[in-house]
């Protein structure tokens, strides 16, 4: 497949590019490539916008003869908010601009803020005349953007055009395998958290685990690393025997050991004992030689008993009281799959309507039942973390596939014991072994985002919940984790639509196959250059050895305004706010620093700029 | 004293009303003449202001004593449990008549002695003076003067003695005027923009009916008018629903019709009134009180509760009234704190909770704008605190002429000394004198997602909801080390300056035998000693962080596993209802 046969126009002259929140429209020349939606407007040529194909969720088009912005496409009435500009160019924007000759590339981005209406001024002036069609990009982020573009065929051409480049399947074809940033070596990041390294911290508190290499080739289980963690009493054919008797050969494995009581917390899928109840004794053996004699176990089921039942009649269910006599099981139902996606799609819908009543804003928030999930995967996370370090109890976390609910838990679980988890580091390595690692397929859940009309049955925002429920968690303990919002944002976007190879694939075992640890760049060896470290990094934070136990009260868990509002609300007064934090913060650890001071006292955009356009 | 019959009771147990495991802690109670004090085994104290409590009920008898709930005004909800019925009887009869005091004279504020001496007294109550708050507006002027009509509350009992009106209103115009609107209240000034040259005004609804009219009342309007020289017209905004002002002109009442007034344009911003508003509160205290709640239940809750729906009315129409009548300047309405609290008191003995909604809508405001405001949300709370604790003198009365006669400010003590006295705990840290300079007023967005639940306020003592850490204190005491080191470092320089002073003049000689003395002295000088490690407060701000998991519910598995206690009692939460 050639991206050219894709593409019907490239290029359109005089396009006209809308934003909520913009003061005019921006004229320009719109160009289609086979990764970007570019445009360079005229005749200044100061802005541009850089957009990822990848990134556009849905394409809404329509057609008139006499041009005119529909209310629809139109929501929000345009304001008389000057154009703000962030002139930052990030290099998986720039792929074509050789090193040396970086040209400083502004980017459209953040341009301005919801304002309530004011004015009616209307895009009269600025509008092409004779036929035109408009263009609405829904974004994976959650942005929207709109084009108007001169004459009825060019318009639905970038439009299919669009829709093609941004459905494309192969993983190979797309962005991160063609994107090659001046400043990064192809290898540098894949390697950086290896489970060795997790695994010796632990054995030198415990000799109950062992490394196994049982998964070499990805033999016993598709959707796990090479390496997992076993209890070092059962021998790799009792753990390949057991991985038979799991969904999708997810035997359980070590997910977390806590130093403090030496309890540790386990996952796997769910066990399929079918309608004829089976038994494995392998299966039973493994979690059988965790506990001590007269020693309690909790597995942590993420379905209502109900569906845990019915599982049984699709060849799972769970783990019979009988044959695990030491293990009690505890239902929690978690949402998932398509009701878990349409909740968030439900939430955008309400956030994208600001103009409502209060009532009727309560209605849809309450009517998205997004937050309820918030609420209950914290309190599962939890309740896991409570058996672990109140209990003294050791924890066995699946639902059905154990990718999706089940890392969802253990994540938190971590990130609730284990202060490690909150360092910058060691978030990452959470999320590259509790995730990327431990198989949530990424590219089946977050293949599409809230406002595409195609949706297959696959795709759930459960990385999106998680990401939620750690920004409760910095809410709840502002001090306590070293990365701020603006990095979940970013795990957020990358997750979706990305130039780096991290989130492609859905397991270890594709990647494998896609060679995306040699023809792409981490995201992670992204993240750690000092420069952009720095934007990452919570100004508060201070090391806290404690365990975080957060509230769940729904008074508690609040609206993610930073993500579902980002493109919506007014966050000047905000911004500027947290940047008078920063600066007193900053300036108190530095006080002998004081070009540092003055470098923070900037605007974040003009010295990540400067840096960029330095390299 | 004649009330109380018990003054000590032990082995009284306090839940926690939203710990599942019945946690419980047990203590002594005390029921002293103005306040109810319970002293927990780790000696740590609950004071309870007898006019704080709005309700007490005692709920029926269980095995292990006898259920005594308490509701408070600031929103505190208290749940003990006495041993021996008779004791728990005691003490409810006693609470029943000490929180429902008849007369002014036995409220706390007159027995209340903050050591203050009789100077101190009468400088705390003249610390805001409206006529310098006038003053300050640019009034009186050419086009407003100070009225002595109401010198001796004889046209309106409600309005004080010093009133501002357009300097062409004549006495009889106000007289006339007074006597078509309810209570008297007529138009006169409450907000005077010196550069827009514009004024607020506000009145009660005219007599009108269906039909009547007043001359006096059109010229008083029409005075108003000529008096804002820059504004064509004069907005009338009713804060009601117009379907409420229609339903008063039955009763004699109702709204001013645009006919009979020139150049008037009528605006209903439809703030519903105080009946509406308490049984709005009610609801959502109802709601945010219940055990177990799910976010379904809380967020609609929420919404039938109306409340944050209200808020937004207020906000909307304040909106209105700042960008259309005179774009006025928010930043003053609040920052000046303590000027504009004395105006906007709000009465303790009519239940409404219309001054909470003033100062929802001012904390929705600092969310918004997070540098604007000079002080915080402690100090709206505290505010709050003190509109119902009657400990000072600044909230009793309903109008100025009650005050006067309870002799107040003789008797009792002003609350704006002592909350000047703490006022450090009280100023937001990022507060910005230039906040914005080319916004003159702030434009508060008033989309629906932008007003959140003030958890603060309705849970204040609910501590396991709280954030576990908290920037603010944060925030504060950096830059209260940061000011710290900024003086450190003018001291020093100081001594520098000195320094090298004396060693230009008299220490010449000495300097060429010891090379560099300057440096060496600042080498090691002795502030630095002074110096803290950096942010020690770390500690002292993560209070109650890791608390305890029974805290926070995630599961009854602390009772299933260690049957740690008996269950207390059991009580359904839904059973103590608001009764004020």
């Amino acid at each position: 497949m050639e991206f050219s046969e894709l593409i019907k126009t490239a290029t359109v002259e005089k396009a006209l590019l809308w934003r909520p929140g913009l003061d005019t429209p921006v004229t320009g020349t719109l160009c289609v490539t086979s990764h970007h939606l570019l445009l360079s407007s005229c005749p200044r040529g100061d802005l541009e916008l850089w957009l990822l194909i990848r990134n556009v969720d849905a394409v809404e088009k329509r057609c008139r003869s006499s041009p005119r912005l529909s209310p629809r496409v139109c929501p929000l009435a345009v304001s008389g908010v000057p154009l703000t500009l962030s002139c930052r160019m990030s290099p998986l924007l720039s792929p074509w601009a050789a090193p040396g000759s970086v040209l400083p590339l502004p980017r459209l981005q953040n341009l301005g803020w919801y304002q309530p209406p004011r004015t009616g001024a209307s895009l009269r002036d600025t509008r092409v005349s004779g036929s035109s069609g408009t263009i609405t990009l829904r974004c994976k982020d959650l942005k929207v953007l709109q084009l108007e573009i001169p004459g009825m065929e060019q318009c639905l051409n970038i439009a299919s055009s669009i829709e093609a480049l941004s459905s494309v399947d192969s993983v190979m074809m797309m962005y991160p395998f063609f994107y090659r940033p001046p400043s990064l070596r192809l290898e540098q990041g894949w390697h950086q958290f290896p489970l060795e390294t997790f695994f010796q911290r632990l054995c030198s508190r415990s000799s109950q685990w062992r490394l196994s290499t049982v998964n070499r080739d990805f033999g016993a289980c598709p959707s796990y690393p090479e390496a997992v963690i076993v209890p070092a009493a059962v021998g790799d054919d009792t753990v390949t025997k057991a991985a038979r008797f799991r969904q999708g050969g997810r035997f359980p494995v070590l997910s977390y050991f806590h130093p403090k009581n030496g309890t540790a917390l386990l996952r796997s899928s769910q066990p399929l004992t079918g309608h004829n109840r089976r038994r494995c004794p392998e299966d039973e053996k493994i979690l059988g030689t965790i506990l001590d004699e007269g020693e309690r176990g909790f597995i942590i089921d993420t379905r209502s008993a109900q569906a845990a039942k019915q599982a049984r009649m699709g060849g799972g269910g769970t783990e019979p009281k009988s044959a695990y006599p030491q293990w009690r099981r505890l239902h929690r139902a978690l949402e998932r799959g398509r009701p878990l996606q349409e909740s968030f799609s439900r939430l955008v819908e309400a956030c994208s309507e600001p103009c409502v009543s209060m009532d009727r804003w309560l209605t849809r928030l309450d009517g998205s039942r997004w937050l309820s999930h918030v609420k209950a995967a914290l309190s599962t996370a939890c309740l896991a973390a409570q058996c672990l370090d109140r209990e003294d109890c050791k924890v066995l976390v699946h639902g059905a596939e154990g990718t999706d609910t089940t890392l969802l838990v253990t994540a938190l679980a971590q990130l609730i014991l284990d202060p490690c988890c909150r360092s910058l580091q060691g978030f990452l390595g959470l999320l590259e072994r509790e995730w990327i690692q431990a198989g949530h397929p990424f590219q089946l859940r977050c293949a599409r985002s809230a406002s595409s009309h195609a949706r297959s049955k696959q795709e759930a925002p459960v990385f999106l919940l998680f990401l939620d429920c750690v920004w409760q968690l910095s809410r709840q303990f502002p001090f306590s984790l070293e990365f701020g919002e603006e990095l979940l944002l970013t795990l957020f976007d990358n997750a979706y639509a990305s130039a780096y190879g991290t989130f492609l694939c859905n397991n270890e075992k594709e990647r494998r196959l896609c060679k995306v640890k040699e023809s792409t760049h981490s995201l992670w060896a992204w993240l750690n250059q000092p420069e952009e470290k720095q934007k990452y990094l919570n100004p508060l934070y201070s090391h806290n050895p404690l365990v975080i136990w957060p509230s769940v009260e729904p008074q508690s868990i609040q609206l993610w305004q930073g993500l579902f509002l980002r493109w919506i609300r007014p966050s000047q007064h905000l911004d500027e706010a947290w940047r008078e934090i920063r600066r007193l913060v900053e300036g108190n650890n530095n006080s002998t620093q004081e070009s540092t001071g003055k470098r923070l006292s900037q605007p974040l955009p003009d010295s990540t700029a400067g840096t960029e356009d330095g390299r | 004293m004649e009330h109380i019959r018990t003054t000590k009771v032990e082995q009284v147990k306090l839940l926690d009303r939203f710990s599942t495991s019945n946690k419980s802690l047990t203590g002594t109670l005390y029921l002293t003449a103005t306040h109810l004090l319970f002293i927990d085994s780790s000696q740590r104290e609950t004071w309870i202001l007898h006019h704080h409590i709005a309700a007490v009920e005692k709920l029926p008898l269980t095995t292990s004593g006898c259920p005594l709930v308490i509701q408070c005004k600031n929103f505190r909800i208290v749940h003990f449990v006495v041993p021996r019925e008779r004791d728990c009887h005691d003490i409810y009869n006693s609470l029943l008549q000490l929180s429902r005091t008849a007369k002014y004279e036995e409220l706390y504020a007159f027995s209340y002695n903050p050591k203050q001496n009789e100077s101190e007294q009468v400088k705390g109550w003249q610390l805001i003076d409206l006529a310098e708050e006038y003053r300050r507006m640019g009034v009186p002027n050419d086009y407003w003067q100070l009225s002595d009509a109401n010198r001796d509350y004889k046209i309106c009992e409600t309005y004080p003695r010093e009133l501002y009106v357009p300097r062409t209103a004549s006495k009889p115009i106000i007289v006339g005027s007074s006597k078509f609107r309810s209570k008297g209240r007529f138009p006169v000034l409450s907000y005077y923009h010196k550069n827009k040259e514009a004024a607020i005004c506000r009145c009660s609804q005219p007599l009108s009916g269906f039909s009547a009219r007043c001359l006096e009342d059109e010229h008083m309007l029409q005075a108003i008018s000529k008096a804002n020289p820059s504004n064509r017209h004069m907005y009338v905004m009713d804060t009601r629903p117009k379907l409420n002002a229609m339903a008063n002109r039955a009763a004699g009442k109702g709204y001013e019709n645009e006919d009979n007034y020139s150049n008037i344009r009528f605006q209903f911003v439809g703030i519903e009134n105080i009946h509406v508003m308490r049984s709005s509160l009610q609801k959502l205290l109802e709601v945010s009180g219940t055990r177990g709640l799910s976010v379904n239940d809380f967020l609609s809750g929420l919404e039938n509760s109306g409340w944050l729906r209200h808020i937004k009315a207020v906000l909307d129409a304040a909106v209105f009234l700042a960008k259309v009548l005179i774009e006025k300047d928010w930043i003053s309405f609040g920052h000046k704190f303590s000027d504009r609290c004395c105006q906007l008191d709000g009465d303790p003995k009519e239940i409404s909770p219309v001054f909470t909604q003033f100062l929802e809508s001012v904390w929705n405001l600092t969310e918004q704008f997070p540098q604007a405001f000079e002080y915080n949300e402690a100090f709206l709370l505290q505010i709050h605190e003190h509109v119902h604790s009657c400990q000072f003198g600044n909230f009793l009365g309903n109008c100025q002429k009650e005050r006067e006669e309870l002799k107040l400010k003789e008797k009792t003590y002003s609350l704006w000394p002592f909350l000047l006295a703490e006022q450090k705990k009280y100023q937001n840290p990022l507060y910005n004198p230039d906040f914005s300079p080319d916004l003159t007023l702030l434009e508060p967005n008033t989309v629906s997602f932008n007003f959140k639940f003030w958890r603060n306020m309705y849970h204040q003592f609910d501590r396991s909801m709280h954030p576990r850490q908290s920037v603010f204190n944060l925030i504060m005491n950096t830059s209260e080390q940061n000011k710290q080191l900024e003086e450190d470092i003018k001291e020093l320089e100081a001594k520098i300056k000195q320094r090298n002073g004396q060693s230009d003049v008299v220490l010449e000689k000495e300097q060429e035998q010891t090379a560099h003395p300057a440096p060496v002295a600042l080498k090691s000088p002795p502030c630095f000693q002074k110096e803290q490690p950096p942010m020690p407060m770390n500690d002292a701000v993560r209070t109650i962080e890791g608390s305890n998991t029974a805290d926070n519910r995630y599961s009854e598995l602390v009772s299933e596993f260690s049957k740690a206690e008996p269950a207390v009692v059991s009580l359904e939460y839904g059973v103590a209802r608001m009764t004020c």
